[in-house]
């Protein structure tokens, strides 16, 4: 049976690991190749460990042994000219594009009036900017390829709804629904469609950490902050009794928007949530 | 290559044409088995012809061609006896139930201080309660079967925004939201999801007729299918005029299936951007 995306060249951005690493996995089983790229380093606002470059030689490796091609480069979607550089290679070397998965992002935590003024604009600069600079660098070879296109860009249920202590974070994910809404209009005459994702917590190491494990359960003592305990405080939140959702969840949603069963869906906010957002 | 919803039963009211028959032919495709249910008969304040006998068994030829079963009956999902009925004699036969597809829908048209009091009644009852009678009917079904679901109410762009000249559509699919999202947080501890899909104009007999032509060209004498194209393509934001049914299916079977395992509570517009236009 043909994967359902065969042939299609997919970029992916935060490639290194978690959600973009399973979407590239996800969308080769699928038949797509892939063009990776990540930062694959530390952003100093950041309070947990990055991606590292090992990282996305591990997700070359598990495309490859799906008989897939990638490229995949170190690049950091806050510099548009480095994103651009790394996507119109891969592009010269896999010969196309067809979708986009703009995922890319941080996470970092403090009240609106403590937040420093680098902790607000790393989070501005990658988890919206960043999304821009991808789409940006992608459209001219969506447009060019005049075969339509699927652009995914990853918000969040952040990007619905506020959450106390992530003003920055809310900011650009919902942002970045704005961005979704406009380049659906602008993209639409030539098929090219636009949608984002919104996840609910997601078992990926930007959740699996102390300083969020502190965020949701800051009336324990740091040594009963284990994740049996947060299991609990995480299920809370959603409707269906789960705490987290997996990557692969949120890949299976990017498949379905990138390939052609959802070739008129386009503008649409999509919730991976657990019903978060109708509790 | 295992079907995406394989061994699974799923439960399609409005089966006999147009979306409902599309569904059926899309699950069974991906491996389930279909109970089918279709009035078949006229409603007297519908405009255009609606579903019969025959197109019913099509859909029947149609699933078993694919050697999928289906058990398929004439019922109103105005009457919740015979909507239950049916059912469970589907769940009887076929020995569980795992989806659910509240498809049946109707559409007629008028200004709201136009309508009579039949034509805002029968939408309410078709359209609204009648999605109401297929979840009351089907929820015991999914619950004693313990593994979780997935049902799929059928709403519309005009779920999400409103249209002149159909008050009646427009509440009811507004409606379908409200009762999606109680059911996805009541529902949620049996791991059943409920979500509700949102087409733009789609290429069926519901919409395929001179009355919904008239609507879109007003002022054009009989206006046909190419008065109606461009008029349904400016709606939207993509360049086509109205999709096709199996894209509302594609979406159908997405929510359907284990990929959608976490997903519950949302309106999925398949809409060619009419929403956001």
């Amino acid at each position: 049976m043909t994967g359902r995306v065969e042939g299609k060249v997919a970029f992916v951005t935060g490639a290194a690991r978690g959600q973009g690493r399973s979407h590239a996995v996800r969308l080769a089983q699928e038949g797509a190749d892939i063009i990776a790229v990540d930062l694959a380093g530390q952003v100093a606002s950041v309070p947990y460990p990055m991606a590292t470059p090992e990282d996305l030689d591990q997700t070359v490796k598990e495309v490859e042994a799906l008989d897939r091609r990638i490229v995949a480069r170190q690049a950091d979607v806050r510099d548009y000219a480095a994103l651009k550089s790394a996507l119109d290679e891969g592009v010269t070397q896999l010969g196309r594009l067809d979708i986009v998965c703009s995922n890319a992002g941080i996470a970092s935590f403090g009240p609106a009036d403590e937040l420093d003024e680098t902790t607000w604009r790393d989070m501005i600069d990658i988890n919206l900017t960043g999304m821009w600079h991808t789409c940006k660098a992608a459209i001219p070879h969506l447009v060019e390829g005049g075969r339509g296109g699927s652009i995914v860009i990853t918000s969040s249920d952040a990007g619905l709804k506020g959450f106390p202590n992530l003003a920055h974070y809310v900011s650009a994910k919902h942002g970045v629904v704005g961005l979704m809404r406009t380049l659906a209009l602008e993209l639409a005459p030539h098929m090219i469609r636009v949608n984002s994702l919104h996840p609910t917590s997601v078992n990926t190491d930007m959740i699996q950490n102390a300083p969020t494990y502190e965020l949701f359960a800051p009336d324990l003592a740091e040594k009963d902050r284990t994740k049996e305990r947060l299991t609990e405080r995480f299920q809370t939140m959603n409707a269906l009794p789960i705490p987290w959702v997996e990557p692969v969840d949120i890949s299976n949603a990017v498949l379905f928007l990138a390939s052609d069963e959802a070739r008129y869906i386009t503008g649409v906010p999509l919730p991976v949530d657990a019903g978060f957002m109708v509790k | 290559m295992t079907g995406r919803v394989e061994g699974k039963v799923a439960f399609i009211t409005g089966a006999a044409r147009g979306q409902g028959r599309s569904h059926a032919v899309r699950l069974a495709q991906e491996g389930a088995d279909i109970i089918a249910v279709d009035l078949c008969d006229q409603v007297d304040s519908v405009p255009y012809q609606m579903a019969t006998p025959e197109d019913l068994a099509d859909t029947v030829k149609q699933v078993e061609v694919l050697d999928r079963r289906i058990v398929a009956t004439k019922a109103d999902v105005r009457d919740y006896g015979a909507l239950k009925k049916a059912l469970d004699d589907g769940v009887a036969q076929l020995g569980r139930l795992d989806i659910v597809s509240a498809n049946a829908g109707i559409a007629s048209f008028g200004r709201a201080e136009e309508l009579p009091e039949q034509t805002w009644q029968d939408m309410i009852d078709t359209n609204l309660t009648g999605v109401w009678h297929a979840a009351k009917a089907a929820i015991p079904h999914l619950i004693a079967g313990g593994r979780g679901g997935s049902i799929v109410l059928t709403s519309s762009a005009a779920g999400l925004k409103a249209y002149a000249n159909a008050a009646h559509y427009v509440s009811a699919k507004h409606g379908v939201v409200g009762l999606m999202r109680t059911l996805a947080l009541e529902l949620a501890p049996h791991m059943i999801r409920v979500n509700s899909l949102h087409p733009t104009q789609v290429d069926t007999d519901m919409v395929m007729n001179e009355f919904t032509f008239k609507l879109f060209s007003p002022d054009t004498e009989n206006p046909t299918i190419e008065d109606f194209r461009p008029a349904s393509q400016a709606m939207n934001a993509l360049p086509i005029p109205w999709v096709e049914p199996v894209d509302i299916s594609n979406a159908l079977l997405f929510l359907a299936s284990d990929e959608a395992r976490y997903i519950t509570g949302v309106t999925l517009p398949v809409d060619a951007g009419t929403v956001i236009k």
